[in-house]
This record gives structure tokens, C-alpha cells and sequence, in this order.
């Protein structure tokens, strides 16, 4: 009886779920400090000048191993105040008069990314690496994982210029600053950022949720002989 | 008591110590709740300390800054005005800082780090209006003939010295206080911090 | 139970004793605690299936507490903020970085609404299988059915609050409904949202709904829904009625004292359902998606619809049921008869009572035809669930109009079925 529930239930998982899009693999790792480091370098520099983060203060970078001095002299360029959040350097209604639209806040992006076709990190680090030239565009530019993004490849220099070849594939046409293999470490670190960002508190949550668990257990073992010495009563 | 005991004993110390267990675990998870209502780094953030350029303050000239929500007043006291405070100590009512209205750096006769530079909160100690500057001496800004020049509270007419010392038998119990305060370089002060290691 | 006559308590001479004598001569606490707890006498052979009253009171008693810290925090403002993004939203990523140990509140809110309708769903499983609605606990489970509604109106004006994507388009859909009401059902909607769209206006009348009204409602239905429980006494899982057999004292020679025994249990019940509950919570607080739904990490968008909106998981049954009906009936059109299937569905449990008519209550003693239907039903009800969370499809639709057959069967048919199945006689006393 059981199985034919089970397989009654899974019946239509089965039968409807479809992966229409693949995503790579981010394979980075939010415990991996110096790669958040790094993201945070390339999130201040190529992100910050159009995305906010503005539930995110600059003080809290110091959780990634950081001094408020490094942060103040490398990292902040957009406040005075190091408990300031990581603000737009443009404001908003300039950005809708550039782009037609205002460019999403990022604090929580590797949050509201994640689907059923993967994590928002996934995405995220797909999306980073599969802009490519399309003169059709009104930016220059395209992306395989968000058709006709508003978006610019922001990241150009540091990955060149690919193009789509005849199989749909992409190519890269013109060499950047960084290699490929680079190119693909940087993305990870920046995206481990941003996976950080949407939640800082995920590395504490889980410690404090192995503490509470523990403690229940703990717990469990009183209760269940307490449980067992009364029920001794009733027959 | 001891009869039932000896039937009871083992469970009487079973529900002890599950009680006390369950209690700490209560006791744990009252942490975030009463945590939660403390400053949150947004309010911590506001109330941070303030770094003040005081370099273009000209002297007998007052600025005022906002530390905490609340005014801040960095003037810049002239020869004239500092001459006063000392001809004025028997009018004040706690003329040597003896109240711990300032920090000890700042306990002495002009209540500062440099003598010209006084920094103190510009609210009354009083009921926490926040007085007005009558820097000129007598009648001239509707004070006595005697006035040598301060504050005045407009509330319950307190009133202060150059040094926000309050003047004897006004509504304000106390001087006017003294935040923590210290000269990151030359011309520089960081309001709401004392130096570091001092 | 019956026995409301409780002596007064009498003093021993101590402090504590006098206390509570003065106390007892004033209010009847000693009643109160003897009625309920002490001297509430439940039927032995509860199982497992019994945690889940409980349980559903201590999940309030978290969503209440946690509510009342996150109101402290959190704004009802659907403006934008200096930044861009709405005030709502903003305060409550506030509450999540901001605010010390705000994320431990927040997770607990959001995990405890799905927990809520789980312990919920299974409660009322259990009253289905046993029959515990039957013959005389008809009143116990319409205070139930009304606690369920108010529950589902607490969850859905909550869900708005966080004003992201889902928040809003869930409530724009939701509202959209009413307009299906021939003649009144656009200045209905209107009335609804106190705007041509969800905002402002809308954000504080939900807030004020989610915060006051519906939990004194559900408070006080809670507590009518105990007290008509304690006037009849529990049913359990034999379907036996403990009070047909009596020791001379008066007491069900099948009950034990509802404390300490079933406090000792239910707190077993409680560590291990903590357990599960945190487990969630620190370490898969999204649930998947499902308690808490990525697209509602965007801010309320009024421009942008998100390419699939779905209702958080514990609706989706019904949303399956709404979208089910596709034909126009009567001149009316289909929506207005997907509105009305969505409302009925949720209200048919409230005639349960009356549609069940097997000499027997609980399933252990009833015959092949109910186990079927019920098994079926439960399936049905899964499937629904699931269905109601894809975007529609071919398949999808004519399954979930299949399902839905099948879940109205269930419970329209029950006269029929329940009185012609087989059943076995259920015995005087209860088995352990």
C-alpha cells in the first residue's frame, strides 16, 4: 500500500519535471575567506558603480577576515561612514534615464536567483560567463543565460570578447586580461560573494543549529525517561 | 514527606532534573528575544562617532554637529572668553567639575583637551532643551548688566559659562556634559570616543 | 469533563497554602487546573497521531511570541526608500542583518507559518481516520474547521507583508478572485485592496489583519474548540467512548489524568518536533523554496509579473482545484466556478458530521470501501498539492480535474459509501 502511495506521489514529479535550462556548477565555497575577499574587490569595483547592496554595511566585511582600515582604504568608495550600507555610486532615476531601468539592488540576488534548474550562485556563475557579442543589442552585448539582458558585460576586460559560432556555441574571439581558467576563478570568488552577501549569517546559523539540535537531544533523552517512569503506571 | 519519597524519589529527581534542563534551553532561547530589542547596527551606525574638521573654525566662532541625535557644539574660544571663567567660579555651582559631567581629560578649569576648544553636548541638564549661545557681554543680548557672556536655556532660563558651567541657584542641576572626545591629527577631532588606550 | 464540581482548595496553614486559598475563593483555578489537566481523564490508548494538538499550540504560542518581536522591527510601507526599494522589504532585510538575532525571529516566523499547516493538516488527518468529528464532537470540529479558515486568512495576509514578487502577485491574484463574483465582484475587489492595485493601502489593512484581528479570532476559537473538547471528552484512535464505562468513582475505567501522563508525553512529542523544527530552520530555512520562495527575495515589482507565480505550498491543493474548472456553467464563467469549487473544497470539511454514516468511527474497524476513498483522497490531495506548485500544462490540468473528482467524491459520495461498506464492531474497551 505504502509503495503504490509513494510512487503515486512521485508519479507526477517525474512526469512534469523538466530542466530547461543548465546551469554550471558554482564551485566555489562561502568558508573559502580570501576568494570572498577578492569577490568583494571585484563587487566594489565592477558591480557597485550600478547595483546597490543597500541592506549590506561595509563594516560587516570585516566578518571576511578584513580590518575596518583595510575596508575604509580599498574597499569604500561610495560612503564616508564605515557603518554606511554599500550605496549606488549613480542614483536611481540618472540609471532609468541610462538603461531604462533601475538596476536591481544585489544584496540578495544569490537569494532570489536560485529556481528549480539550480542554486542562485548556479546562475550566477553561469550568467557571468555567457555574455557575447550581438550588434542586434542596443549595449553591443547578449547573454546566453538571460536573453537580451539590459546589462553591458561589465566584466569585458578581464574575460574578452566572445562571440556565438555557427553551433550556437560560445567563442571567445578576443582575449582579455585574464585567462580563461582566471576568468572563471574570478567569477567563482565573485559570486562566493555574493552568496555571502545575501546571507552573512548562514556560517553562524548552521553552527548554532548543530548547538540546538545537540541540546535537544539531550533534552530528548530526560523527557523520554520521564515519559517511561510514569507511563510505568498504566497498564 | 519521607514515606512517599521512598516510592517517589527516582521520579521526584527525574522531573528535577528535566525541569532544570528544559529550563536552560528556555532560558537559551529567551537570548535572541532579549537581545533583539538592543541597539541594532543601524542605530549603532547613527551613533557612531562623528569626525569633525575643525580647522576653519575661526576663533570666537561656534559650530554645531550632531553625534547621537544629539547637538554638539565645538567653539572656539577666544583669550576673552576664557579670562572670564576663572572671575566667574563663585557664581557657578559646581565651579571645579567636581560632578562627573565630563571626561577626566576634560576636568580641569576650562573643561577641554585644548584650552580654546570646548566640546561639549548642547543640551540642558535641566529637561533637555538645548540652550541658546549670548556670547556678548551685558545688556547687549537682553541678559543682566553683569552677564560675561554663555548660554542661556530658553525653556527655564539656565544658564551657562564659556565652559558650560551652570551658573548657581538656575533649574539645571548640572553642568553641561562633556562627550568623549579626542584630536586625530592637528585641526581633526573624533566626537564620541576617547583615544584609544587612554 | 462533566464533573465541574471541584472542592475549593483548603489551606494547609503555609504561605503558598493561604495564597491559594484566596486565590481559589475568587477564581477557580483549582477548577480550572482539575477540569483540564489533573482530573481531565483521556483515553489511555492515545498514539502517535495525538501529538499533533499540542503541537499545533505550541507552534501559536511561537508565531505569537516571534510576531510580537518582529511588529517591533518591521514597517508596513509599501514607499521607496532612499534607495529604491520599498520600505517593507527593506525593513525586513533590516530585521534579517540589522537587528541583533533578528534572523534566529525571522526564520522562526517563516518556518513556523509551514510548520502550522503540516501539524494542522495531520491533526486534522487524524480526526478524519478516527472519526472524531462524529457524534458528539460535531461542535469540536466546526470550531476546528473555523480555526482552519481563519488560519488560511492569517497565512495569506501575512505573505503580503514581506512585499516581494510573490507577496505581491500572490495577493493581486488571491484579491482577483472576489471579481469573479457576478455583479459585485469588482467594486468588491476594489473594496478589498482600498486601491485599483495591491498597495500601500492594502499592505497596512493586511497588516493590521495579520497582527489583530485574525489572532484574537483564532485565540478565541482555540479556546472554544478545547472547552467543546473537554465537555465531551477525547475520542481516540478505537473510537470507543471511554465515558460508557465507569469505575465507582466516576472515572472512565479507560482514561488516565491528562497530567502528568500526557504532559510527560507530550513533551517528548514537543523535543522531537523541535528537533525537526530546527533542523529547518538552521539549516535548510528556504525549505527548497517552498517556506520561503526565492522569487520573493525581489522587491514588489507592480510592473513586472514573475514567469510563474504559485501560492506557498500549504494553498496549493486548492489553487489546483481552482484552476481545475475550465467550463463555463449557467452563463457563468469558469473562473467564477473555479472560485466557488477553491471555496468548497475548503468548507466541506465543516460537514463531515453529517456525511458520515457508519456505525463505526475510527478506520480500524471500518471496511474496505472507506480505507479505498480515504487512501485516495489523501492521494488526490497530494497530487493537487504538487500540481498547484508547476506552471499549467495539458497534463497537469486534466489530472488535477481527475484529482479533484476524486477529493469531492470523498466526501459527497461518503453517505453512500460509508453505509454500505463492511465494518467490524468496534469493542467496549479501548486496545493498547
Amino acid at each position: 500500500m505504502k509503495k503504490i502511495l509513494i510512487a503515486f506521489l512521485f508519479a507526477p514529479i517525474v512526469a512534469f519535471a523538466s530542466g530547461s535550462v543548465h546551469l554550471d556548477k558554482w564551485p566555489g565555497t562561502v568558508a573559502d575567506k580570501p576568494a570572498l575577499q577578492n569577490g568583494a574587490k571585484l563587487f566594489v569595483n565592477y558591480c557597485l558603480n550600478c547595483h546597490g547592496a543597500s541592506y549590506m554595511r561595509y563594516n560587516r566585511l570585516t566578518e571576511l577576515g578584513l580590518t575596518e582600515q583595510q575596508i575604509k582604504d580599498n574597499l569604500m568608495f561610495t560612503a564616508d561612514k564605515i557603518g554606511e550600507p554599500m550605496r549606488v555610486a549613480a542614483r536611481a532615476g540618472e540609471q532609468r534615464a541610462w538603461f531604462g531601468a533601475t538596476p536591481p539592488d544585489l544584496t540578495v540576488i544569490a537569494r532570489a536567483r536560485a529556481s528549480a534548474d539550480g542554486s542562485g550562485a548556479d546562475w550566477l556563475y553561469t550568467y557571468l560567463r555567457q555574455f557575447y557579442r550581438d550588434d542586434k543589442r542596443p549595449t553591443g552585448w547578449n547573454n546566453l543565460a538571460f536573453e537580451n539582458v539590459g546589462m553591458p558585460h561589465i566584466l569585458w576586460e578581464l574575460q574578452g570578447e566572445q562571440v556565438l559560432n555557427k553551433d550556437h556555441k560560445l567563442e571567445l574571439a578576443v582575449p582579455g586580461k585574464l585567462s580563461p581558467k582566471e576568468y572563471d576563478q574570478a567569477v567563482s570568488d565573485l559570486v562566493g560573494f555574493l552568496v555571502w552577501m545575501a546571507e552573512p549569517m548562514q556560517e553562524q546559523r548552521k553552527q548554532l543549529g548543530i548547538f540546538v539540535i545537540l541540546f535537544l537531544c539531550v533534552l530528548f533523552g530526560f523527557a523520554y525517561a520521564l515519559k517511561k517512569e510514569y507511563w510505568k503506571d498504566i497498564k | 514527606m519521607s514515606n512517599e519519597c521512598k516510592v517517589d524519589c527516582g521520579r521526584r529527581r527525574l522531573v528535577a532534573a528535566t525541569a532544570a534542563v528544559g529550563g536552560v534551553g528556555a532560558l537559551a532561547a529567551l537570548v535572541p528575544f532579549v537581545s533583539s530589542l538592543l541597539p541594532s547596527e543601524r542605530a549603532k551606525a547613527a551613533g557612531a562617532p562623528v569626525e569633525v574638521d575643525i580647522s576653519k573654525l575661526e576663533s570666537g566662532q561656534m559650530m554645531t554637529v550632531e553625534w547621537r541625535g544629539k547637538p554638539v557644539w565645538i567653539i572656539n574660544r577666544t583669550k576673552d572668553m576664557l579670562e572670564t571663567l576663572p572671575k566667574l567660579d563663585g557664581e557657578m555651582a559646581d565651579p571645579k567639575s567636581e560632578k562627573k559631567m565630563q571626561p577626566d581629560y576634560a576636568k580641569n578649569e576650562t573643561r577641554s583637551i585644548k584650552p580654546e576648544i570646548m566640546v561639549v553636548v548642547g543640551i540642558c541638564t535641566h529637561l533637555g532643551c538645548s540652550p541658546s549661545s549670548k556670547f556678548k557681554k551685558g545688556a547687549e543680548e537682553g541678559m543682566a548688566a553683569d552677564w560675561m557672556g554663555g548660554f542661556l536655556c530658553p525653556c527655564h532660563g539656565s544658564t551657562f559659562d564659556f565652559a558650560g558651567r551652570v551658573y548657581k541657584s538656575k533649574p539645571a542641576p548640572d553642568n553641561l556634559e562633556v562627550p568623549p572626545h579626542y584630536y586625530m591629527a592637528e585641526g581633526r577631532i573624533l566626537i564620541g570616543e576617547d583615544k584609544k588606550g587612554a | 469533563m462533566a464533573n465541574t464540581n471541584f472542592e475549593k482548595y483548603k489551606s494547609d496553614g503555609s504561605l503558598q497554602g493561604n495564597l491559594l486559598e484566596w486565590v481559589d475563593a475568587r477564581f477557580p483555578a483549582t477548577a480550572m487546573w482539575k477540569g483540564h489537566l489533573s482530573e481531565y481523564y483521556a483515553p489511555k490508548n492515545f498514539n502517535f497521531w495525538y501529538f499533533f494538538g499540542s503541537l499545533a499550540l505550541l507552534v501559536l504560542v511561537i508565531q505569537i511570541v516571534t510576531g510580537i518581536f518582529l511588529v517591533m522591527h518591521y514597517k508596513p510601507d509599501a514607499a521607496l526608500n532612499a534607495d529604491g526599494v520599498p520600505v517593507a522589504f527593506a525593513s525586513v532585510e533590516y530585521i534579517m542583518r540589522d537587528v541583533p538575532w533578528g534572523w534566529v525571529i525571522r526564520y522562526m516566523h517563516s518556518t513556523g507559518a509551514s510548520a502550522f499547516f503540516i501539524v494542522v493538516y495531520l491533526h486534522m488527518f487524524r480526526g478524519m481516520m478516527y472519526g472524531s468529528y462524529r457524534k458528539p464532537r460535531e461542535l469540536t470540529w466546526l470550531f476546528g474547521v473555523g480555526i482552519f479558515l481563519c488560519l488560511m486568512g492569517e497565512a495569506f495576509f501575512g505573505y503580503l507583508l514581506p512585499w516581494g514578487q510573490m507577496s505581491f502577485w500572490g495577493a493581486q491574484v488571491i484579491v482577483n478572485l472576489f471579481s469573479a463574483i457576478p455583479l459585485i465582484g469588482d467594486p468588491l475587489s476594489i473594496w478589498l485592496r482600498g486601491d485599483f492595485v495591491i498597495g500601500d493601502a492594502t499592505l497596512n489593512r493586511f497588516f493590521s489583519f495579520h497582527v489583530i484581528a485574525f489572532p484574537l479570532v483564532i485565540i478565541g476559537l482555540i479556546a472554544a474548540h478545547i472547552l467543546a473538547l473537554h465537555e465531551t471528552g477525547s475520542n481516540n484512535p478505537d473510537g470507543v467512548e471511554i465515558k460508557a464505562k465507569k469505575n465507582d468513582k466516576g472515572i472512565p475505567l479507560d482514561g488516565i489524568p491528562f497530567h502528568p501522563y500526557y504532559t510527560v508525553k507530550d513533551i517528548v512529542g514537543v523535543v522531537v518536533f523541535l528537533m525537526a523544527f530546527s533542523a529547518i530552520m538552521f539549516f535548510a530555512p528556504e525549505g527548497g523554496g517552498y517556506f520561503l520562495e526565492y522569487n520573493n527575495f525581489y522587491p514588489a515589482d507592480p510592473l513586472k509579473t514573475p514567469s510563474h507565480i504559485a501560492p506557498v505550498w500549504y494553498f496549493t491543493p486548492y489553487y489546483s482545484i481552482l484552476r481545475a474548472m475550465v467550463w463555463p456553467i449557467f452563463g457563468l464563467d469558469a473562473k467564477f466556478w473555479g472560485v466557488v469549487a477553491m471555496g468548497a473544497s475548503v468548507v466541506i470539511f465543516a460537514f463531515l458530521p453529517w456525511l458520515d454514516r457508519s456505525p463505526v468511527k475510527s478506520i480500524r474497524y471500518r471496511g474496505p470501501i472507506y480505507k479505498t476513498f480515504l487512501t485516495l483522497f489523501v492521494i488526490s490531495f497530494f497530487i493537487l498539492g504538487y500540481l498547484g506548485t508547476q506552471a499549467p500544462s495539458y497534463w497537469g490540468e486534466k489530472i488535477s480535474q481527475l484529482c479533484s473528482l476524486i477529493y469531492f467524491g470523498f466526501f459527497l459520495l461518503m453517505p453512500w459509501y460509508s453505509k454500505i461498506d463492511k465494518y467490524r464492531p468496534a469493542p467496549d474497551r479501548v486496545t493498547m
